[in-house]
């Protein structure tokens, strides 16, 4: 959900802005030790930046790292390396591809030495494997662990009482821990302001990802949408950078709708949108080129995405709220995609191909990562009940490229638009009544064949 | 005549469709697929072709007022003597091809070589000139007949000189060379020879009525109005875009149109295995398809029949013979031979072994169809496989305990189906290209 160097050859200035921010924060975590700087690893659903932010500790993101891997083809040869360590084939390749660089010298994305951390922050406990790689990673670098538990929304809702729950976690393990580790005390009005700040940045972040409810929609809310996610959901938010580079999206947004484009992707933009897809789960890193296009070059244009939503769900009017910092950093944990039940996601995605007029609905589930993959195929048939709209499900993996099979993908894909197609072209054809029906033909006869 | 095509690009056989205006079946044609997809649509159109002109022949007979059994008689004959006629010049290819090869630099050495081969396809030619009964069991391709009949001449030929491995060596590279060549089998290059074989000692009155039907047939242009490739070579295919569909669909319609209560489908296909759920119309409203592992699809019974030494379609006899199916679970590919193996060493039965085989892969397909929302009533299973009656067999039991009763529809010519469905998109594309709406 970050920027690659590879990304879309039509760049835009907030992509240049992010590519920046990147870069940047690549360049400060390689001179933190001589900066004096700490480093916390913590992961990206429900994540705690801003509280990062206010001890002014730098973040290391293992999944961003592993998807980067990924997405400049060494994540492979890392996870090679990971079996060879013995894990097995069924552990999660975003792990696997993390303990591998790790074992290869630890060299990040922009390839500069990641510094080792200081803290291991799990601040989200919805993923059991984050659990089991951390415990990895304690034992490599034997560090100190914070970890809060963060209650499951299992009856669809988050309670107060649940909400009390996480807070007397973060006040009793998570603070003191950061104050340990940089001997400051929390500045609750610093916290505030970076809270401020994420508020303003996400009003931006959720006007773009909504303008994709327009006719051309101006954006890829999956392709794309990985990109805009990029500063929000990793170490970016509550800064004054992520401020700006939303607005400079949305601006660029504006415009595109103002002049009635549709998205950018790698070959330029599309011009005729054939297909709007709602996506549900995660991309594949590996092929995401490859991958964008089987769906670019068929006019198919995704308008609505969960893995947007994997850092946190704004759709609820959720908004960080600098007046109650504890309690909204608390809410926001808990509120991120993977950790809603079944219903509540299955309403969310009936809500989006409801609402962004969606031709479908498009399951990619990755071998590697259980919350999201299980129950998918219930959330797919009661999507296509409750919106009549035909659901289609592929299956590839996070930065594993042996589960990447570009014809069976690009077959199902396929398969899949055109059965939309159909649908359509039969509706309109039942609406009119025009086209002529095709007689069923004769029983054919048995070839004899002598010899 | 104006004519729709509909070719299904598969990765075992190339199946080919021809449909009139009217969506009525002309003619049919299937061949190995080979290496080379291209060459494959050809000869499997080119067949459709030659079946087509037989279509029109019956439609000329019966307009001639010619539909009496000798007419029905008549058409039996010139259709043998055609095939014989192709036989025998792909033969010929054959023979001419392995003498030169022979002669050659690499097995110029082996003594009589020449000699071997030329008794061999002596022996083979004499046979396949001999009149046959139809419904021999056996393959319908060349490759296949040739290299039975090749293999049981070369057994008695070879001897500790001339060992078998070399007859065959000759075989194994010139049989490609044959099956990559064009040769003329169509029905307008080579009906004339077998019409003046099926015309011997024909009354002289019918004799011309004959020839007259067959001649005009010959020289009826035959119109290709529009051609839609499906299949998973059909990117291959020298197609525009919009003419590509995919099996998925094709096979929906084509199973909707064999039988129109259709609403399941099964096709298990060469490397892959399809769970479809169509509408009322045969439109597609779910699918599932095995993932990036092919384990347990068409292919792996071909490794199988490889591994003991059997045409793939005598597998499924033989597990038939069954009385005990064993269990297995894995149907991976890469390990099948192994199973085997294992299981022989064991003591199993061969005929229990691929039970549980066949019972494997519909365990399988059973799976995915679950993951597409299960089996409504119609259910028709469709792709080669759905010809194999212990496949069939495995499928009506685990039907049965997991749905309940179900109506099964299982064509003999299921093998079209997905080509049937093409040829449909085709006549469809057509006619709104004719009336725009």
């Amino acid at each position: 959900m970050s920027t690659p160097q590879e990304a879309a050859s039509a760049k835009d200035g907030s992509m240049i802005k992010q590519k920046e921010m990147i870069a940047g924060h690549y360049s400060a975590l390689s001179r933190a030790k001589a900066d004096g700087k700490k480093v916390v690893y913590t992961f990206v659903p429900g994540n705690l930046t801003e509280l990062l932010l206010a001890f002014d500790v730098l973040p290391v993101y293992p999944e961003i790292n592993a998807l980067q891997s990924g997405m400049r083809k060494k994540s492979g040869a890392y996870i090679a390396e990971a079996e060879r360590l013995g894990h097995s084939e069924d552990v999660c390749t975003y792990v696997k591809c993390d303990i591998g660089m790790l074992k290869s010298g630890n060299f990040g994305p922009t390839g500069e030495k990641l510094p080792e951390p200081d803290l291991l922050l799990l601040s989200y406990t919805g993923c059991f494997t984050f659990m089991k790689w951390f415990e990895l990673l304690k034992r490599e670098y034997n560090c100190p662990v914070a970890m809060m538990h963060v209650p499951y929304q299992g009856d669809g809702v988050f309670t107060p009482e649940m909400r009390d729950y996480v807070v007397a976690q973060l006040r009793t393990e998570v603070v003191p821990a950061l104050e340990a580790l940089t001997g400051k005390k929390l500045d609750e009005a610093k916290l505030s302001e970076a809270l401020a700040r994420s508020r303003v940045a996400e009003d931006d972040l959720v006007a773009v990802l909504e303008s994709a409810k327009r006719r051309p929609s101006p954006i890829d809310a999956y392709f794309g949408g990985v990109y805009y996610i990029g500063p929000i959901f990793t170490s970016f938010r509550g800064t004054e950078a992520a401020v700006d580079y939303y607005r400079t999206l949305r601006a660029e947004v504006d415009e595109r709708v103002r002049l009635g484009l549709g998205p950018l992707t790698p070959d330029g933009a599309i011009t005729h949108e054939k297909y709007r897809l709602v996506i549900e789960g995660p991309p594949n890193w590996t092929n995401f080129q490859e991958f964008w296009k089987m769906f670019s070059s068929e006019g198919a244009v995704v308008v609505a995405s969960s893995y947007t939503k994997v850092g946190g769900v704004y759709d609820n009017g959720f908004r960080h709220d600098p007046e109650r910092p504890l309690e909204t950093l608390a809410e926001y944990c808990a509120g991120c995609y993977t950790n809603l039940n079944l219903p509540t996601r299955i309403d969310m995605l009936s809500r989006y191909v409801r609402e962004y007029e969606a031709d479908g609905l498009l399951i990619n589930s990755v071998k590697s990562c259980n919350s999201f993959s299980a129950g998918q195929l219930l959330i797919l048939r009661e999507v296509e009940a409750r919106t009549g709209v035909p659901g289609g499900f592929i299956e590839t993996d996070l930065v594993d490229p042996r589960y990447f099979s570009a014809a069976n993908i690009k077959n199902r894909i396929e398969s899949y638009l055109q059965m939309i197609e159909q649908k359509r072209r039969n509706a309109s054809t039942r609406a009119h009544a025009a086209t002529p029906t095709v007689a069923p033909p004769r029983p054919a006869k048995k070839l004899e064949v002598l010899r | 005549m104006k004519t729709f095509v509909g070719i299904d690009l598969g990765s075992t056989t190339t199946k080919a469709v021809m449909l009139d205006e009217d969506g009525a079946v002309l003619g049919r044609g299937i061949t190995n697929s080979r290496s080379n997809y291209h060459l494959a649509a050809d000869i499997a159109r080119d067949e459709a072709f030659v079946e087509a002109r037989f279509t029109l022949l019956d439609r000329a007979l019966v307009a001639a007022g010619e539909t009496g059994d000798e007419a029905v008689a008549f058409r039996k004959r010139l259709l043998y003597q055609l095939r014989k006629v192709q036989q025998m010049a792909q033969l010929a290819s054959l023979r001419a091809r392995a003498l030169e090869e022979a002669v050659g630099a690499r097995l110029g050495h082996h003594g009589d070589l020449v000699a071997r081969l030329e008794h061999i396809f002596d022996v083979i030619e004499a046979d396949w000139k001999k009149p046959r009964l139809t419904g021999v069991k056996g393959s319908d391709f060349f490759r296949d007949q040739a290299a039975s009949d090749f293999s049981r001449c070369a057994e008695r030929v070879a001897d500790r000189d001339l060992k078998f491995d070399v007859l065959m060596s000759v075989f194994d590279k010139v049989i490609i060379q044959v099956e990559n060549a064009r040769i003329d089998l169509t029905f307008e290059g080579n009906i004339r020879t077998a019409l003046t074989r099926c015309l011997r000692g024909e009354a002289p009155e019918r004799h011309a009525r004959y020839e007259a039907a067959v001649l005009s047939v010959a020289d009826t242009p035959i119109d290709v109005a529009r051609a839609i490739g499906t299949g998973y070579g059909r990117q291959t295919l020298p197609f525009p875009k919009e003419s590509i569909r995919s099996e998925i669909l094709c096979h929906g319609l084509g199973a909707h149109v064999m039988f129109p209560g259709t609403a399941t489908v099964l096709d298990i296909g060469g490397q892959d295995t399809k769970a479809i759920q169509v509408d009322g119309d045969g439109i597609v409203t779910s699918f599932q398809m095995n993932d990036r592992c092919a384990a347990g699809c068409g292919r792996y019974l071909g490794y199988i029949a490889d591994e003991m030494n059997m045409g793939v379609h005598e597998l499924g006899p033989l597990a038939m013979q069954s009385t005990r199916t064993v269990k297995i679970n894995s149907t991976c590919t890469v390990f099948a031979g192994a199973e085997l193996r294992d299981r022989l060493t064991m003591g199993q039965k061969r005929e229990d072994i691929l039970a549980g085989l066949h019972r494997a892969i519909i365990l399988r397909a059973m799976a995915l169809l679950a993951r597409s929302g299960g089996i409504a009533d119609e259910f028709t299973f469709t792709g080669g496989v759905a010809n194999n009656e212990a496949a069939v067999r495995a499928l009506r039991q685990l039907v049965k305990e997991n749905y309940g009763s179900r109506t099964i529809n299982i064509s003999a010519d299921s093998i079209y189906t997905g080509a049937l469905g093409a040829a449909l998109f085709a006549v469809r594309a057509g006619a709104s290209e004719e009336h725009p709406s």
